[in-house]
């Protein structure tokens, strides 16, 4: 597999646990760049420096963000510099830290998905899903499959608008200005009918423990045609204008190289651990939800590089499509959320000629339901790899802890791998293809 | 009239009898007219060039000052002249507030060599201006194409000594890489242009555009390589996408005018787009015969030649925006090795083949025995330097590996 992954160096003598080890190197040669804040901004304010002979002393300490155009929001990397090469980098991060993980155990379960839905932004329905797996399994509710059904059409629309946002952005780090409105545009289609469906276009609040907030609006299938018809041709079209654009292709292939050691060493997944070769995609490999019931493929790549990333991510956009074409023919009628009436709130009309159901209900939504004490991991692949929520319940209304295992935020230990003798440009692309979203980072 | 102010500014009719009150006021009067069409066409280009992205983008683009948004430049300079104007402490001052000059100056008076009309075909390219004949350009030195290559080096300094003396780290590097890749293509656009000096034996624009007339065109004259070596090279020259490495937004945030605010960014700016004109306008003046083309309607036959040639600068104008739309930009390093290792061999191949061709054919020897021996040769060329090339990039790569090597055994132990 390596000689795979390391291809363009094709003889390279680098074994898998050669290339593992080359990421805990701890000394001078490594990739990382260890520096505390106090030295960073000593040797930052240090531009007078006279140049002299000694190569130490031509190397420049850049900073880069945490505003900056192309650090997607508000990541900050601390580059040790000579001339244009990167030579360690330190990805500094905790500029959007909001505390969303402690306020989790304020919130009741009910209000947990308002919560997580604002970490990652791009695809907030996958930090919803999570957390309402996570409870239900706490729970140890079925939801009803409709539902389910609801969930990964959901989902999928939600990866393939996420996969278009980050076509812009990438783009839109390589000076492709165009592509940049060409992805939100196709996105803007997507989060148009997740409006339709839960009235937001982002943060929505829709996927909840139990099932999801509201059944899909009368002609729903219509819009979902529409969106099929609509976005391949599209693609299509990226591809004429990025895919075999022969500046796009050297600006990425053979930049920011993983191989799959690295990548497990880094504990990378998604598209990140999928471009090195190595199929992994817990849609398929620990099925939740109804995947094990849809036909879909695991794209893969060979080389681990930026280029591959790319490709992959595009793929996936057809591939979820094919996903929501089988959803719209396969889903089931039923309940759109659990009838547990522990869970559920009861409809407004009982409310008016049951005390029960107004006792029900003033609970639900001041106190909350109550949840078995306990300890649960619910994972689920979102678009930038396995996005894990880990509850602990003392039996109460709140969690006791609620932890998010944010791809995004392992994903971006890889960066000074990548970005390791490269170009300040190189970087740029590579912080691109790892597409992290901040608001999950930081948390 | 000396002989040396003949010889600057060169054998207009205007300027060969005595100098007189009325022909100081038309050369004012051309100064003037100059200087208002190449800033109102600045005005329009930037406008042109928002509106026209943006239909390419999908985006309706400026639409609220002016008819179809065409004022919003003008709003914008109102704005930017408004602003608050901030120097950063680190800033060498003078020299910061000097290089916006240095980059927008040399951007107009390039404008004074173009012919922008003039009956070439059936005249001398001249019009009859009160009585006066005189060329439709502000002066024709005879060194003109030079003083053009003169001016866009100077141009560089400007870029350069922004960055340089922003006392900032994005500029620096910014003006590093305008400096190294401004310098570099300079020399591919001088090879390319030096064989419009074979073609037409000129360096005056006047006499390179007589030399043009009837649709023989110096694109096709040269054989068309030289053209578009032309056209790389001058966009790389005016950091136009996919070569605007020197104000990579994504990596250098705003590149060599990240610290410019208010007016001084705005003379940035303005010199630009003004060098996207004129550098538009020399290529049409080079190899495309300037104002060359049909006279249609013989009552307004003055009309044409400027007609013929603005359209010709706006197919230019219209190439530079649907490059920036298409494509993305290209790396510093590609950049270099696109410039020294494709263009300028190209250029100076291209140019032995010409200058080949042209002593050939004065002494008569056989035409089809110099193309195959020339060809030959620039084979040969072109093969010795591609297995330098390629003998140095294995070097590179084993010396890469080897530190590699170095690095992993000594993690080992």
């Amino acid at each position: 597999m390596s000689d795979v992954a390391t291809s363009g160096l094709d003889d390279a003598p680098v074994s898998d646990s050669d290339s593992a080890e080359r990421i805990f190197r701890l000394d001078e040669t490594s990739a990382v760049l260890r520096l505390s804040e106090a030295e960073a901004a000593a040797l930052a304010g240090n531009s007078e420096d006279p140049p002299s002979g000694d190569s130490a002393d031509q190397r420049m300490i850049l900073n880069m963000g945490p505003s900056h155009p192309s650090t997607h929001g508000v990541l900050r990397l601390i580059l040790e510099m000579e001339g244009e090469t990167v030579l360690r980098s330190k990805p500094v991060i905790g500029y959007l830290h909001t505390g969303m993980e402690k306020t989790a155990e304020d919130l009741t379960y009910l209000q947990g998905p308002t919560n997580v839905t604002r970490m990652d932004y791009a695809a907030p329905l996958f930090s919803e899903l999570a957390f309402s797996m996570a409870v239900e399994q706490l729970l140890g509710i079925e939801v009803p499959p409709r539902a389910t059904w609801i969930r990964m059409l959901m989902c999928e629309l939600n990866r393939a608008a996420s996969h278009l946002l980050f076509q812009a952005t990438n783009g839109m780090d390589l000076g492709a200005v165009s592509m940049m409105i060409y992805g939100w545009r196709e996105r803007e289609e997507v989060l148009r009918f997740f409006e339709k469906v839960t009235g937001l276009r982002m943060n929505h609040n829709y996927i909840r423990p139990g099932g999801v907030a509201a059944d899909l609006p009368d002609g729903w299938q219509k819009d979902i045609h529409r969106l099929l018809e609509l976005i391949p041709p599209r693609l299509d079209e990226y591809d004429k204008l990025l895919t075999g654009q022969p500046i796009f292709r050297k600006r990425l292939q053979g930049v920011g190289v993983l191989t799959p050691a690295e990548a497990l060493a880094l504990s990378t997944t998604g598209p990140i651990l999928r471009s090195t070769g190595y199929a992994w995609d817990l849609r398929r490999d620990q099925p939740y939800l109804a995947y094990d019931q849809v036909e879909f493929d695991v794209i893969v790549g060979t080389h681990g590089d930026a280029f591959d990333r790319y490709a992959i991510r595009l793929n996936e956009i057809r591939e979820s499509l094919r996903i929501v074409e089988q959803i719209v023919d396969l889903m089931p009628d039923g309940d759109y959320r659990t009838q547990d009436k522990k869970v559920t709130p009861p409809p407004r009309a009982r409310i008016n000629e049951s005390m029960e159901a107004l006792i029900h209900h003033f609970k639900i939504f001041t106190e909350g339901f109550h949840v078995p004490e306990g300890e649960t991991y619910a994972a689920v692949e979102s678009p930038r790899g396995e996005l894990g929520c880990y509850m602990v319940s003392d039996g109460g209304p709140k969690p006791y802890r609620m932890h998010i295992r944010g791809p995004s935020f392992v994903n971006l230990q890889t960066l000074p791998h990548l970005m390791e003798g490269g170009l300040i440009a190189d970087g740029v692309a590579v912080v691109s293809s790892v597409d992290p979203i901040m608001g999950e980072v930081d948390r | 009239m000396s002989v040396l102010d003949t010889a600057v500014l060169a054998i207009d009719p205007l300027l060969s009898g005595d100098l007189d009150l009325g022909i100081v006021g038309i050369v004012a009067l051309k100064v003037v007219v100059a200087f208002v069409i190449l800033l109102v066409s600045v005005m329009l280009m930037i406008w042109f060039e928002r509106k026209l992205v943006a239909d390419m983008h999908n985006r309706i683009g400026p639409s609220v000052a002016g008819p179809f948004g065409v004022l919003q430049t003008l709003a914008d300079g109102i704005k930017l002249f408004f602003k608050e104007d901030l120097i950063p402490d680190r800033s060498d001052r003078v020299v910061f507030k000097l290089a916006p000059y240095l980059s927008l100056i040399p951007a107009f008076l390039v404008f004074a060599i173009v012919p922008i009309g003039g009956d070439f075909s059936s005249g001398d390219g001249t019009v009859t201006w009160f009585g006066e004949r005189t060329y439709l350009q502000v002066a024709d030195p005879p060194v003109g194409v030079l003083f053009f290559l003169a001016l866009s080096s100077i141009a560089v300094y400007g870029v350069m000594l922004a960055g340089w003396s922003s006392g900032s780290k994005y500029p620096l590097i910014g003006s590093v890489r305008a400096s190294a890749q401004m310098i570099s293509y300079e020399a591919a656009l001088g090879l390319a242009i030096a064989t419009v000096f074979l073609t037409s034996g000129s360096l005056s624009t006047h006499d390179i555009v007589a030399s043009q007339v009837e649709g023989n065109w110096n694109v096709f004259a040269t054989g068309v390589v030289p053209f578009l070596v032309f056209v790389l090279a001058g966009t790389a020259e005016l950091n136009r996408p996919p070569f605007d490495l020197v104000e990579a937004e994504q990596e250098l945030v705003g590149g060599f005018h990240t610290e410019y605010s208010s007016i001084r960014f705005a003379l940035f700016f303005l010199a630009e787009f003004m060098n996207v004109i004129t550098m538009s306008a020399i290529a049409v003046t080079l190899f495309l015969g300037g104002p060359d083309g049909p006279i249609l309607v013989e009552r307004v036959a003055w009309v044409w030649p400027t007609l013929w040639f603005s359209l010709k600068v706006l197919a230019f104008l219209f190439t530079f925006v649907w490059l920036r739309a298409t494509l993305p930009r290209i790396r510093y390093d590609q950049l270099m090795d696109l410039g020294w290792k494709v263009l300028i061999p190209l250029a100076l191949g291209w140019f032995l083949l010409l200058a080949t061709l042209n002593v050939g054919r004065d002494r008569g020897w056989s035409p089809l025995v110099v193309v195959f021996a020339s060809v030959a040769v620039l084979w040969a060329g072109a093969a010795m330097l591609g297995g330098a090339v390629r003998k140095a990039r294995a070097e590179r790569l084993a010396l890469e590996f080897e530190s590699d090597e170095v690095l992993d055994a000594g993690d080992g132990a």
